[in-house]
């Protein structure tokens, strides 16, 4: 298959002059399709190349490619349907957990093959930690959230010391303050956006190198979703950080680089300034000034 | 024009109301007399049997002037204990009672006299004796125990209207309890011997002990073994078993075991438990084996759904922290489950307390006095209790048929209760 390499000149790239008229019937049924723009990086955190999803008999992602740089923030975008989370959940194996899902591709973490038999799933998802669409806090309390992962990993050696982590994680989510007498009461008890960035503080507590959020703010208000997103700016200092979102205005609020899916493909990857003010490819323009999705 | 046509919609709609509206009161009208029809049966069935069972929760007394006269009992001056416990007590009960009525003269007369009191009175003045050697060689007055068919009478469910050669009680026997009345020598107490003792011939001298204890150690093998056995298959079918053929097959039987009539798994329990590893017959441990097995698929089915239900975004959240497989479900999914699957288990080992087929296929339908210690020794059960009491033909086992259902009841109300508390106590967490 042929796979355009980053120091090529992309289709795209050579202007705007002549496009074919757009067939997008056509273009989801071929194979064979080239991403425009720059899905490489030179200092990646984690690679997929060729990477394929199937459900069954249906294909869900068909051969992406796409690095994800160091300490940097990528948002996926794309309408519904479109692939962006099946291919986030297969960078920490969460699509393992699904029966009927086969997942094709090679996937690096620091050069690590995080599909190896011997790869430990336990280990890849403490390095990969996971946001979730919908808060899902444990129905325990705000404490026992926050400590369950250091504690199953055996990161504390004492309560003091898990106190500390649970402290820090609590106050790296700027959730502590709010939350600093109630350590014990539920975290269902907490408003949505308080649960979000509990289960922020949970995913950090256990000290991943990458975070991956699926839609993390599309349960909440505006207001909770600005806190988020100011937090993902704090945290992109220390963690890379995968976003999925259906916000185009969240993810040019958020991200460094932006990636357009449409169809289970990987159609456009660039600089989240570029993306969204001079994407290249026409399904990209299409889908950011609102056309569809 | 528009308007007009969205009035005759409105018009249209509004016809149609009153009809959907009348049919919605007719259908919550069906409802509330389906729940009431159900209250009613219940309520009847709940006043029969506490009606008919409330007395069984009393016993009557006679108040006899005993004389303990060393010479009817055959006891030596200064007699031993061991004298004492095998002298004559029935001699002195039957003197003592010709003395209060001496017109008994005739040998069937006497006999009747003689029925006014149980037979275990004998065994209750023993102990008084034993207790009180002082009461020998002196006259006192005693409270006997009043044999279940006076009892009967000085309770009211007998009265001197029914035809003679129709009770058991005579009319002679009438004129000497009404006379005791008279005196005040009669006297009605609760019948602590219902709850401290086991079967016995006479209606008067028969308790539910062996058959609470038999229940209460039967469950507890049930429960013991059904209850790790059921979740674990549960939680190993749910979360970590493939599916193929297989898992499929066994799922199949799980359901199709659920409906094997219970004196099947009697059967079994008989040929396999008893016959061939030789477990003690009619023993405690071999009924909770076998109700454990026809337990099992109700708890494995509830348990399951229980867990089914549980949502995915924990199992995700826990695995997204990186927690292994079998951590997810300890710390997460079961904790979730767990009011379910009590739920569940509670209505399974309610089905094993109402359960009489399948142990009277392993013998524990005996005729037992002695109360069980532990799991190995031989007791019955409540249902089979009922039944075997059911089954007699002394007016006094009526009274003692429906106390013992009675006690059943009241033993799956503090079950549910303790299921109760132990779910809320989950739900909280």
């Amino acid at each position: 298959m042929e796979r355009v390499e980053q120091q090529e000149p992309v289709a795209g790239s050579k202007g705007d002059a002549i496009r074919p008229p757009l067939d997008i019937q056509a273009h989801s049924e071929q194979k064979d399709y080239e991403t425009i723009g720059t899905p490489f990086v030179t200092d990646p955190k984690m690679t997929a190349r060729n990477v394929n999803v199937y459900y069954g008999d249906k294909q869900a992602i068909t051969t992406i490619s796409l690095d994800i740089g160091r300490n940097e923030v990528i948002a996926m975008i794309g309408p519904s349907g479109c692939g962006k989370s099946t291919f986030l959940r297969t960078l920490n194996r969460m699509n393992d957990i699904i029966p009927i899902c086969r997942v094709e591709g090679e996937f690096c973490l620091d050069g690590d093959d995080i599909y190896a038999d011997d790869q430990d799933t336990v280990l890849l998802r403490a390095r990969v930690g996971m946001v979730f669409q919908k808060p899902n806090p444990f129905p325990k309390s705000i404490y026992e959230n926050v400590a369950y992962g250091p504690k199953i990993h055996g990161l504390a050696h004492s309560k003091a010391e898990l106190d500390e982590i649970v402290e820090d994680s609590l106050r790296r989510a700027s959730l502590f303050n709010e939350v600093k007498d109630q350590l014990d009461k539920p975290g269902t008890g907490l408003s949505g956006g308080q649960q979000q960035r509990l289960c922020i503080a949970r995913a950090i507590a256990v000290s991943p190198e990458v975070i991956l959020m699926d839609e993390p703010c599309s349960a909440l208000d505006p207001i909770a979703t600005a806190r988020i997103e100011e937090l993902i700016d704090e945290l992109k200092e220390n963690y890379t950080i995968a976003i999925v979102t259906h916000s185009m205005q969240q993810a040019a609020r958020v991200s460094q680089r932006t990636a357009y899916f449409h169809m289970g493909k990987l159609i456009e990857v660039g600089d989240t300034k570029q993306i969204f003010t001079m994407p290249k490819h026409e399904l990209t323009e299409n889908y950011i000034t609102g056309r569809f999705g | 024009m528009s308007k007009q046509t969205s009035n005759k919609a409105t018009a249209a709609i509004r016809a149609s109301l009153k009809k959907r509206y009348a049919r919605e009161r007719r259908f919550q009208w069906y409802g509330r007399l389906a729940v009431l029809t159900g209250f009613v049966f219940l309520f009847i069935l709940l006043a029969d049997i506490v009606g008919k069972g409330w007395p069984a929760f009393t016993q009557h007394y006679i108040e006899v002037s005993v004389n303990l006269d060393p010479e009817v009992l055959g006891l030596p001056p200064n007699a031993t204990r061991e004298q004492m416990f095998t002298a004559d007590y029935l001699g002195a009960i039957k003197s003592s009672l010709r003395a209060m009525f001496p017109e008994a003269t005739g040998r069937k007369d006497k006999q009747q006299l003689y029925r006014l009191v149980s037979i275990g009175a004998e065994y209750d003045l023993r102990d008084r004796v034993l207790k009180e050697p002082q009461l020998i060689g002196h006259t006192s007055d005693i409270w006997l125990r009043a044999h279940a068919e006076a009892g009967s009478y000085l309770k009211g469910q007998v009265t001197a209207e029914t035809a003679e050669a129709d009770r058991r009680v005579k009319d002679q026997q009438m004129g000497w309890l009404d006379r005791l009345r008279a005196d005040g020598r009669t006297e009605s107490r609760f019948n602590t011997t219902f709850f401290t003792q086991g079967d016995s011939r006479e209606p008067e001298m028969a308790g539910i002990r062996v058959a609470l204890y038999g229940s209460f150690f039967t469950l507890l093998v049930t429960f013991a073994i059904a209850f790790p056995i059921g979740v674990a298959a549960a939680v190993y079918l749910e979360e970590f078993a493939p599916r193929n053929r297989l898992t499929d097959l066994i799922e199949i039987n799980i359901n199709n075991l659920a409906a094997v009539p219970s004196i099947v798994f009697g059967l079994l329990g008989l040929a396999v438990f008893i016959n061939f590893f030789e477990l003690p017959r009619s023993a405690p441990v071999v009924g909770g084996i076998v109700l454990s097995l026809m337990t099992l698929p109700t708890i494995i089915i509830t348990s399951r759904a229980a867990i089914q239900a549980v949502s995915p975004s924990i199992r995700q959240a826990a695995l997204g922290v990186g927690a292994s497989k079998l951590q997810t479900v300890v710390h997460h999914v079961l904790p979730v489950a767990m009011p379910g699957i009590l739920t569940g288990s509670i209505i399974g080992m309610a089905q094993a307390l109402g359960e009489s087929a399948p142990l009277l296929m392993i013998g524990m339908v005996a005729f037992i006095m002695d109360v069980p210690a532990g799991v190995t020794d031989p007791a019955t059960v409540l249902p089979v209790q009922i039944y075997l009491w059911a089954d007699s033909p002394e007016r006094g086992f009526t009274e003692k048929t429906s106390a013992a259902i009675m006690v059943l009841m009241g033993f799956l109300i503090l079950m549910n209760a303790l299921a109760v508390y132990l779910r809320k106590r989950f739900e909280m967490k």
